[in-house]
């Protein structure tokens, strides 16, 4: 363990990221230590069968560890899988022996069908739940009984989605998304009195590697009945000017960075009265009328 | 390099409590502060409003810490005097780049007895206060081109009934659609609409004999408290049970701190927002 004082926002806390191989959880993982946390990271990094994009991989995850280390932070990175409480477990205990404690949890690794109500089947549904709702539950309780025992509060941040509040065409993602803002209401209200504060953010539209792919090109044609991109610019263009008019702020997304701004907020102190908070980071998509 | 620097921030009710916690943590971070407040009681408001020397104190505080700002004496419920004021700081700063709202009163009437005129002046100074400060803003931020940070501070009562505040729920309700059409309205100009719900804080807005007398006949069977120290520790009690973090309320820099990530370019996508700084009593 070195012997520098870390300075910044979250100086001396440590983080536990899920799905923090890649895009948003990387970006996350990034900023916290940017502003004086330690990291402990995990992400599934392999495919899985029934989403509909392709996950992170190994390479990406070590990727994470490259730029946390650039930014001054120290990491413990793991391959493990929200679906099982063996694993996450596995994970806590060797950033614990690392670091000592944890003082924030980010649920934020999540999966996707991308398939239509009448499409979708029940198999599909559960799996997605699995990951979204159930690998929350998984993600959070160990570190819970953690900050109880040690008595020095903690926050806690579920990453929700915009989709619980503006219809989609992905059944599975839009209810898993929308429970879990019930289930931190609740969980706020349990652990109130423990000095835990619990919170969701509802990011819009973000550019990162689970819409800007070829996989997701498909379903953007498909969406909008037109013949299939000829390349992923050509896409990405697209899907800017698709939603766009979703928002009130007129850009097509936002960077993963704009919603790490939120979730270092309500990790720090700053944040130390706010629980049971729905941020939404979203340009307006929201509260826009269609 | 602060979170804010070099943006200027016009603010209302800034002589004490919230609105001179944002002015200094705003300036503290590098804005210019334009501040106005009433600095004088008003008809049908039982509780003490700020004086003239409260809006000196926060000259002072934000001086101290190096800041820059331009106070000035103006009711909201007078675009003239808003726009008075704007004016000299403009003059002096530029622009603002930031506009926060935090001039309100609660005159803490039962309903039955209410009359128009209290409900009136309620909805005057909270509600059209709100819109008299962003129309008297406006034009200078959308001429300057630069986008920009509007925060309305609302509050928890949005979430969930309370006592003898039937006018100061409507009104703070009232600036939710206010700001959600604005938002809309303003997202092509780059400016941002945003409001923050504090649960308690316990400023002069609660710190009174006005409020205490709500809080007696709540949990003292209407007896006088013989003390100030009784009747906050009353209120405490009373509070506390309120809200998720079991604490009667929190402090203003806690508000500030939401006031600043929304003023700020950390937010820059986030409009619309209905921020809750709240202890969980929007929830509970």
């Amino acid at each position: 363990m070195g012997s520098t004082v870390a300075t910044g926002r979250v100086a001396g806390k440590v983080a536990f990221i899920t799905g923090a191989a890649r895009g948003q959880g990387r970006s996350h993982a990034v900023k916290l230590a940017s502003e004086g946390a330690d990291i402990i990271a995990l992400d599934i990094c392999e495919d899985l069968p029934f989403a509909h994009s392709p996950h992170a991989t190994w390479a990406d995850m070590e990727e994470t560890v490259r730029l946390v280390e650039a930014a001054g932070g120290r990491i413990v990175a793991r391959k493990a899988d929200v679906r099982s409480r063996e694993q996450i477990d596995a994970v806590l205990a060797e950033g614990l022996e690392a670091f000592g404690k944890i003082d924030v949890v980010i649920a934020n690794a999540a999966a996707i069908a991308y398939k239509n109500v009448l499409d979708i089947t029940v198999e599909e549904f559960e799996a997605t739940l699995d990951v979204n709702l159930h690998g929350v539950f998984n993600t959070v309780q160990t570190p819970v009984r953690h900050m109880i025992e040690r008595n020095e509060g903690g926050s806690i941040i579920l990453i929700s989605s915009g989709v619980a509040y503006r219809a989609t065409p992905s059944p599975d993602y839009s209810a898993a998304k929308t429970a879990l803002i019930t289930f931190a209401r609740a969980l706020a209200n349990e652990l109130g009195p423990n000095r835990i504060r619990v919170n969701t953010i509802e990011p819009g539209y973000v550019l990162t590697p689970a819409l800007d792919n070829d996989k997701y090109g498909e379903r953007t044609a498909e969406l909008l009945g037109r013949e299939p991109f000829a390349s992923r610019e050509e896409h990405r263009a697209a899907m800017w000017d698709q939603f766009k008019p979703r928002n009130m702020l007129p850009v097509g997304w936002v960077e993963p960075e704009a919603i790490s701004n939120a979730v270092l907020w309500l990790a720090s102190d700053e944040s130390r009265y706010v629980t049971a908070e729905e941020l939404k980071v979203d340009a307006g998509f929201a509260d826009k009328s269609a | 390099m602060g979170r804010v620097e070099g943006k200027v921030a016009f603010i209302t009710g800034a002589a004490r409590g919230q609105g001179r916690s944002h002015a200094v943590r705003l300036a503290e971070e590098g804005a210019s502060i334009i501040a106005v407040d009433i600095c004088h009681d008003v008809d049908l408001i039982a509780m003490p409003l700020a004086t003239r020397e409260d809006l000196e104190e926060t000259v002072r505080e934000v001086e101290a810490i190096g800041g820059r700002i331009v106070a000035r004496e103006a009711d909201v419920r007078d675009s003239a005097q808003l726009e008075a004021a704007l004016a000299d700081g403009i003059a002096a700063f530029g622009p603002p780049d930031i506009v926060v709202t935090s001039a309100g009163v609660v005159p803490f009437v039962p309903f039955p007895t209410m009359s128009e005129a209290t409900w009136r002046t309620t909805i005057d100074v909270n509600l059209t206060g709100v819109y008299r400060t962003v129309k008297a803003a406006l034009p200078s931020m959308v001429e300057a081109g630069k986008g920009g940070s509007i925060v309305f501070i609302s509050s928890g009562i949005v979430f969930r009934g309370g006592g003898l505040v039937v006018d100061y729920a409507s009104s703070k309700a009232g600036v939710v659609g206010l700001m959600r059409s604005l938002a809309l309205e303003l997202g092509p100009h780059g400016i941002r609409v945003n409001t923050i719900f504090p649960t308690n804080v316990l400023t002069k807005m609660l710190d009174n004999e006005v409020f205490g007398a709500v809080v007696s006949n709540a949990v003292n069977e209407g007896r006088p408290f013989e003390s100030r120290e009784q009747r906050v520790e009353a209120m405490r009690g009373m509070l506390a049970a309120r809200n998720m973090i079991p604490l009667g309320w929190i402090e203003p820099k806690d508000i500030s701190e939401g006031v600043l990530f929304l003023a700020s370019d950390e937010a820059r996508y986030i409009t619309s927002e209905s921020l809750r700084i709240d202890l969980g009593f929007g929830g509970k």
